[in-house]
């Protein structure tokens, strides 16, 4: 078989975020529930850290659960996306 | 007449233990007129897609509530001079619920601006403690009412410190918050005598506000009322005082009265669900999803109201200008189209989209302290009650259809951990 | 199925990624491989013209979330060099062949590079695109550039623009148009957001354009504009949209060039003859396909949620879904200036009048609604997303424009405009 990528390569350990930016409406439910790793600027710029090291595993799951547009997706390589 | 009095039905109290077999029936129909004695009739809302285009189309107001009518007197100095001066001034300085942009959308930014991150992330560990305190006290019992004992003094704790209220001042506030609570059930808007009462109750905890304040800006502390009473937003937006007074009594009315149906909807729906109390136990880490399902399934708020500005054609009908609506939130929460298997509760759901905090513009503020409180409540109870059982279900509800819940939830124990 | 099938997916960003992701979903348990043409794991683009040029995160961070699991093949690092469809393989650009019996096509797009070459390799020259010219640019911004010049006033070009205020450096954006944003948003819109732009302190040169960078020693110093002005800047981030990348299709009997690979409505790519091939379909940027919205117009769209919707439909398609669904979502996309958002749904091209709906320009929070021939076409928010969704709506349907009839927040008479397109 051939180069196989290291999925690791260049990349922490940790969680994955990502926010789809279009259905964000921002209700800042997620900086509230995880303020370190959300934030509004302005009335609706949402800013979010989409690399949250693994020991804020809870707060992003509190975060990802309470977005009223369910737009926050998570990979959690300890627990499955 | 086939759907002529299921709104009626909802709001009859005999079903206030359990009105979804009512809202299920009014699904049948996504936006029907209902009869209510006038000859618009309400217009109410019952699927979740209905009910989710109506709260962001701007062809729909907040406005609905009537002008304000005090009371005669019989003192004409009163009647003619004071009683219009003051209903002038309710009148222009309703709270934001009642409002639309733009005037909302400056006063919400407002209490937004003071409702910051850090304040609620210290009364998420405030919470944890005063669950802990107000189990502690309950150590020996071999009963606990659910709702007097911990649904009911965390929240209102909880929002009295947030704003800067005086610990001595709290128990005033339980009756006024009670009364004027009643503002969001919709009879109450036509009842002479609810708003007679609910006009001397404002007048009364607004005099108190108004001192309060007053002494904010004598001696400011690190609180909400404190920061909304001195400080403006970065774009310029301060409150004026009658703003202020009424912006406050909002803020505290629904901190009263809205959590404490969630924490105690959430003690009651484990209880039903052994299992889900059973695994929350073993990893409060459930609590998150649990408690969104849980405002999919048992919302504090059933329903609002609003009020047409244009005729909107939506789900084969025609809502006309005008027009008294209702948004039966909770029923929205059990539509089939949306929710597999609607009538289970089930917090292993995916994308729950519920409607429990409202949506668009109105969105309710204090959801993210009812979800931490409600996260701090449960978890404890979960892990703190030795053999919980309920000791009569259904249990005795509140008056009201609109914010629903038990007012009391009398749970046997044997002991407290 | 046959369980010994090969998907092959070409293409490592977002579409491919949420194309093999709907494949796997769907139920597709053969063989999958994702070819990328770059050494990393698919990434999410719009963080790198905001969070990664601040500094807030690294470029690394932006590895996507999947669902994929480990039973992939990825090929990254080696771009796709050609199409066999005869042979049924992909063919790489280190010459191995993969063998493919449902393809996806995902390669998207690269940014246009400035036109002169030479210009183009300047020391403090960027284009912005991928992770890594995200990384360089971060670098060179955080050097404190005494001023940087902007080439184009496109979504990117004023993403960039807004982000170099919030850091406090001085910027230039240049752009041929009399407004930013003309092309997407029209004249009259783009004047607004410019005008917010402007009041944040970037220096808008519209209605102009550059016509040579100047070096000294191989970095830049200036630039030299049409209307004989010079513009001192050390770093120049030259945003002039995108190209697609289809020439690796060039050979293959598909019918493919710089706009984009044709699909039918289904997804399937069209052949030369305008014949769909059932083995291979195509999402995202570098799609060209009929949108049922808009009376079957071709469009390649170059937006987020289209890449992720769109190829989850092709996925879905590969995988063995019925052809009959047409892909025809709504498209919408969002751009992030500086704290400013604005949002769009439906496609403003041929609109005949805009008009403000809610909220105020002059406050900065408002809805443009764009109509055409009596129609609603398409709607765009300024920071005011919440009302967005409600005009999608009307998009979506076709609503009469101007909308009648009283609203909240809505101007008592609704004002019409020319939206300035031609």
């Amino acid at each position: 078989m051939s180069t196989r990528a290291d999925a690791s390569s260049g990349s922490p350990p940790g969680l994955r975020v990502s926010v789809d930016l279009n259905l964000c409406q921002a209700y800042a439910q997620c900086c509230y529930a995880a303020p370190r790793h959300f934030r509004i600027e302005g009335h609706e710029a949402l800013f979010y850290d989409p690399a949250p090291a693994a020991e804020d595993r809870d707060d992003i799951e509190r975060a990802r659960v309470a977005c009223p547009v369910q737009a926050i997706r998570v990979e959690d390589p300890g627990r499955g996306v | 007449m086939p759907d002529s009095s299921l709104l009626d039905q909802v709001k009859d109290f005999a079903n206030r233990p359990n009105p979804y077999p009512i809202y299920a029936k009014l699904r049948r129909n996504p936006v029907s007129r209902q009869d209510d004695g006038t000859e618009d009739g309400t217009w109410v809302a019952s699927t979740h897609g209905t009910i989710a285009r109506l709260l962001q189309d701007p062809r729909v107001s907040s406005d609905t509530l009537p002008p304000a009518d005090r009371p005669r007197t019989g003192n004409p100095l009163t009647d003619l001079i004071v009683k219009p001066l003051k209903d002038w001034m309710m009148d222009r300085h309703r709270v934001f619920i009642f409002r639309d942009p733009p005037d909302h959308d400056a006063l919400r930014s407002a209490v937004m601006h003071q409702f910051s991150r850090e304040r609620v992330q210290a009364m998420r560990a405030r919470s944890d403690r005063l669950v802990a305190d107000l189990l502690d006290e309950k150590r020996d019992a071999r009963e606990i009412d659910a709702v007097d004992d911990l649904a009911y003094p965390l929240p209102v704790t909880v929002i009295c410190e947030l704003f800067g209220v005086p610990r001595e001042d709290e128990p005033k506030f339980h009756g006024w918050a009670t009364q004027l609570a009643t503002a969001l059930e919709p009879d109450s808007l036509s009842n002479p005598e609810i708003r007679a009462k609910n006009s001397r109750t404002f007048d009364a905890i607004g005099g108190y506000m108004a001192d309060l304040i007053k002494e904010k800006r004598r001696h400011p502390q690190d609180d909400m009322l404190s920061g909304l009473a001195n400080h403006a937003t970065p774009a310029g937006v301060k409150m004026g005082d009658y703003d202020l007074i009424a912006t406050s009594i909002l803020m505290l009315v629904a901190g009263h009265e809205t959590t404490v149906n969630l924490i105690t909807n959430g003690l009651l729906t484990l209880l039903r669900h052994p299992d889900e109390l059973e695994r929350l136990r073993q990893d409060p880490m459930r609590a998150p999803r649990l408690i969104e399902e849980l405002l999919r399934y048992e919302p504090p708020v059933q329903f609002r109201t609003r009020r047409t500005l244009s005729a909107i054609d939506i789900a084969g009908v025609t809502i006309p200008e005008g027009a008294d609506l209702v948004l039966l939130l909770a029923a929205g929460n059990r539509d089939e189209s949306v929710f597999p298997e609607p009538e289970r509760f089930d917090p292993d759901r995916t994308g729950i989209r519920h409607l429990g905090f409202g949506g668009s513009l109105h969105y309710c503020v204090g959801a993210p302290l009812a979800r931490f409180e409600a996260e701090a409540a449960l978890t404890a109870l979960a892990r703190r009650l030795k053999a919980p059982r309920l000791v009569e279900d259904p249990p005795p509800y509140r008056q009201g259809a609109a914010l629903r819940g038990p007012e009391h939830l009398r749970v046997a124990i044997d002991g407290i951990a | 199925m046959a369980p010994a099938e090969r998907a092959v997916v070409v293409g490592a960003g977002l579409a491919g990624l949420r194309g093999a992701e709907a494949l796997r979903e769907a139920g597709f348990s053969g063989s999958l491989t994702i070819v990328g043409a770059e050494p990393h794991l698919p990434y999410d683009r719009p963080p790198l013209s905001k969070h990664v040029l601040a500094g807030a995160i690294p470029a690394h961070a932006t590895t996507l979330p999947h669902g994929l699991g480990a039973d992939v093949d990825w090929q990254l690092g080696t771009p796709a060099a050609g199409l066999d469809r005869k042979a049924g393989t992909v063919r790489l650009a280190d010459g191995r062949a993969l063998p493919y019996d449902r393809l996806l096509i995902a390669t998207g797009t690269r940014a246009r590079p400035w036109p002169n070459p030479h210009e183009g390799r300047l020391a403090g020259v960027f284009t912005l695109r991928g992770r890594d010219d995200a990384a360089a640019l971060r670098r060179a911004l955080a050097a404190g550039p005494r001023r940087v010049l902007v080439i184009g006033g496109g979504f990117i070009g004023c993403e960039v623009a807004s982000l170099c205020r919030q850091l406090g450096l001085p910027v230039t954006l240049v752009e041929p148009s009399p407004t930013p944003l003309a092309r997407v948003l029209g004249r009259t819109i783009g004047a607004f957001i410019g005008a917010i732009h402007a009041g944040h302190g970037v220096d808008l040169r519209c209605g102009s354009e550059v016509e040579w960078l100047e070096g000294e020693g191989g970095r830049l110093v200036r630039a030299h504009c049409t209307d004989g002005s010079r513009i001192e800047a050390e770093l120049a981030v030259v945003a002039l949209g995108a190209v697609r990348n289809t020439e690796w299709l060039d050979g293959a009997g598909l019918s493919a060039d710089p706009g984009g690979v044709e699909c039918d409505g289904a997804g399937y790519v069209l052949d030369a003859e305008g014949h769909p091939d059932p083995q291979i379909a195509a999402a995202g940027d570098v799609a060209r396909f009929p949108h049922p919205l808009y009376d079957g117009r071709r469009v390649a769209l170059e937006h987020w949620s289209h890449a992720v919707a769109q190829a989850a439909h092709a996925g879905r398609l590969l995988a063995g879904a019925p052809p009959d669904a047409a892909y025809g979502a709504l498209p919408t996309f969002w751009s992030t200036q500086g704290d400013l958002v604005v949002k769009s749904a439906g496609l403003t091209e041929g609109a005949d009048a805009v008009a403000i709906t809610q909220g105020n320009p002059a406050d900065g929070r408002f809805i443009a609604l764009y109509g055409r021939a009596g129609r609603c076409i398409a709607a765009v928010s300024v920071d005011s997303a919440r009302w967005l969704p409600a005009h999608a709506e009307m998009v979506a349907t076709g609503a009469p424009f101007p909308p009648e009839g009283a609203a909240t927040d809505r101007p008592k008479g609704i004002a019409i405009f020319d939206p300035g397109f031609s």
